[in-house]
């Protein structure tokens, strides 16, 4: 994994979302939702980073905040080398042939009003200077790329089924040659024999153009099939960031492996035998998110430390990164020692992989 | 597109002949006598001779069908004779004459019709004109204080009555100022720069009265529109792209935005035609909104009958046009 040096083409720093909360008579500020919370990552160019998380955890807002769609509150992103986090409007759009996005709802993403051509060739006209044959070259291209008939280019978007839909959306990202490209939950709207291929076309498209993504998702099953590494948020932070098998083999964090084991398990035998991590409670509201560790309310494993200090996001085996004290006493005691064993019992690990 | 528009245009025809039905019955059943209105040292056995000489004798349907062959039939005719010279009605075909008048009904409306045009056409063309500008900025900036006080604006503009807003225009710029003469004279003549301008002065107050009344609605159709787009998902698609914001709010935003919004206006035409009652009063325009009122206070059957009816008529007729746009508009409406 690391025999070659990699590039990172995505660098995000202490990236945070707030959206403030009006209210009163006089809509004063009365607080925010903390939906990105001081969250850091690196992608690797060509690489897949999953992001997964249950709803309202923040996983959308954080995609849009990295390819700035939003005006973050704080942190900084550096795409390529340059820093975007406080890029101002033309800087941005001068930049944003090289990152792109996927929608989840690929019915609502696209213009109701324009047929797959324009839609697709927009961006084209916004920041190329190609001639009309050749953008219609271009389109066909990308039609064909993302497996659409040439034949229904002047059709609107409503005449497609979803999955068509969402190869509109692919298409359209892809029409700027993006080296970057956020994929929003893109599989989330679609029938499920429809998400095989449209993430088998994403893997292709990855190998064809060198695109690097970032794939939001709350399928652990398609993260798993699809990301290189994966990072885990739980309401408005990442808790874990791992290389894929590491994660899924000896997660560290209490919330992955709850996560993990709420997979179910295809043989019944197994599954009827399995213990569930169930997690009590419900998740913290993200305009007031508890005092420590956001998890410290629900986790199983809690201790005192957990309701006083947050614990700080680091790297506990190389490559390995997670929030939590459990692993702190670990690094005191043992100095350094692979944490996993005294982590949890690792019977739902081992099921779970 | 075309079948549908024709087969709605059929469809029209029992629709519009119940609704003469309704008209004819409420305006003959409605307890008015033509007569009232004569000075009271007429005998009433003259005012019977008056009345059976209108027809009022005769039975209800009978009355019915004979108005509605005098509009379908005759009338057209007659009309075409004036328009072309042609001599198509014959002299027993009677035209449908205004009992207060005893002048075709038709003269009175091309003679009333030009009045309200100018005035009430003015003010829906400009009312439309300012509403979409601030619809689309109170949109866009949404709460913020240009947004207030155009909620504000159109607030006020929907809840006072243009009876108020008329006459308070009159005590400030006709009583106070003396800018502008309070009532509107018919018959100045354009013929060169300077008398434009003294029909100008004298349009401004009732056309503001009115515009400020459609623009308040207007403007809060077009505004909810906008907010209904401008939080759709391929509005962030469109700044995904990297579109500049006039790209994605003008092409957008405003197009998606612009279907409901060009059918209410479509919808509000005929009430342009229907002319404003309540401000042609104020201001005195002697146009079709205060034909109808003379005509029913005089109980003039024929008048109100035929004005009520050519409303209905171009009621329908816009509400078909409103669908058609929708259709050319929206690829999503098919008609077929």
């Amino acid at each position: 994994m690391f025999d070659a040096p990699r590039r990172k083409l995505v660098e995000v720093n202490g990236l945070k979302m707030y959206f403030p909360i009006h209210g009163g008579i006089l809509r004063r500020r009365l607080g925010e939702v903390r939906a990105v919370d001081d969250v850091s990552f690196d992608i690797y160019e060509g690489e897949t980073l999953g992001l997964v998380g249950e709803s309202g955890c923040g996983k959308s807002t954080c995609g849009r905040a990295v390819l700035r769609l939003y005006d973050i509150t704080e942190g900084s992103i550096r795409i390529d080398g340059e820093e975007i986090g406080d890029a101002g409007y033309k800087l941005l759009r001068a930049r944003r042939p090289k990152m792109q996005m996927v929608f989840q709802d690929p019915q609502a993403s696209l213009n109701p009003r324009m047929t797959v051509a324009r839609i697709i060739g927009e961006p084209l006209d916004e920041h190329t200077a190609l001639s009309k044959p050749e953008k219609l070259d271009r389109i066909y291209e990308l039609m064909d790329a993302v497996g659409l008939n040439r034949n229904f280019a002047n059709r609107y978007p409503h005449e497609f089924s979803g999955g068509q839909r969402q190869r509109i959306g692919i298409a359209r990202a892809l029409a700027l040659n993006p080296k970057f490209i956020v994929c929003d939950e893109p599989i989330a709207a679609l029938d499920v024999s429809i998400q095989a291929q449209v993430v088998n076309l994403l893997e292709d498209l990855q190998s064809k153009f060198g695109l690097t993504y970032l794939f939001i998702s709350h399928d652990l099953s398609m993260v798993r099939h699809i990301a290189t590494r994966v990072a885990v948020m739980y309401l408005g932070k990442v808790v874990e960031l791992a290389p894929r098998d590491a994660l899924y083999g000896a997660p560290m964090h209490p919330y992955t492996q709850a996560l993990l084991s709420a997979v179910p398990e295809p043989d019944p035998n197994i599954e009827t035998r399995r213990e569930h991590i169930i997690l009590k409670g419900d998740v913290p509201s993200p305009a007031n998110p508890p005092k420590g560790c956001n998890f410290s309310t629900r986790c199983p494993q809690v201790m005192d430390i957990c309701r006083q200090i947050d614990p700080e996001f680091r790297e506990v085996v190389p490559g390995h990164y997670a929030a939590c004290h459990l692993h702190d006493i670990q690094q005191t005691r043992t100095a350094g020692e692979p944490a996993a064993q005294e982590v949890s019992p690792s019977d739902q690990q081992g099921e779970v992989t | 597109m075309l079948t549908y528009t024709i087969r709605r245009l059929l469809i029209a025809i029992p629709t519009l002949l119940f609704i003469s039905l309704i008209i004819f019955l409420v305006v003959t059943l409605a307890p008015s006598d033509p007569t009232a209105n004569l000075p009271l040292s007429i005998p009433s056995e003259v005012r019977a001779q008056i009345r059976e000489s209108l027809g009022l004798n005769e039975p209800l349907l009978v009355r019915y069908l004979l108005w509605l062959r005098q509009f379908f039939v005759y009338e057209p005719l007659h009309i075409l004779d004036q328009a072309f010279g042609w001599s198509l009605a014959t002299d027993d075909m009677q035209r449908i004459l205004s009992w207060q008048t005893r002048s075709p009904v038709a003269d009175l409306i091309v003679q009333r019709m030009p009045q309200t045009l100018w005035v009430v056409g003015t003010s829906y063309i400009i009312g439309v004109l300012i509403a979409l500008p601030i619809g689309i900025v109170s949109a866009y900036r949404q709460y913020s204080w240009f947004d207030q006080v155009g909620t504000f604006v159109s607030m006020a503009g929907f809840s006072v009555p243009t009876f108020f807003t008329g006459v308070l225009l009159i005590v400030i710029f006709s009583v106070q100022l003396g800018w502008f003469p309070s009532i509107y004279d018919t018959t100045h003549e354009v013929t060169d720069l300077a008398s434009f301008w003294v029909q100008v002065k004298q349009m401004i107050m009732p056309v503001a009265v009115l515009a400020l009344y459609n623009a308040a609605q207007i403007s809060r159709f077009m505004r909810a529109s906008m907010l209904d787009n401008l939080n759709q998902d391929y509005v962030r698609t469109a700044r995904a792209k990297g579109l500049s914001e006039q790209v994605v709010v003008l092409v957008h935003v405003l197009r998606n935005s612009m279907i409901p919004v060009v059918t209410v206006i479509a919808l509000g035409v005929p009430t342009v035609f229907g002319g404003a009652i309540i401000t042609e009063q104020v201001f005195k325009v002697n146009g079709i909104g205060q034909l109808l009122i003379i005509a029913i206070q005089g109980g003039d059957v024929p008048t109100v009958q035929t004005l009520t009816f050519i409303f209905a008529v171009l009621i329908v007729l816009f509400n078909l046009v409103a669908d058609v746009l929708y259709g050319l508009l929206d690829p999503r409406i098919r008609y077929d």
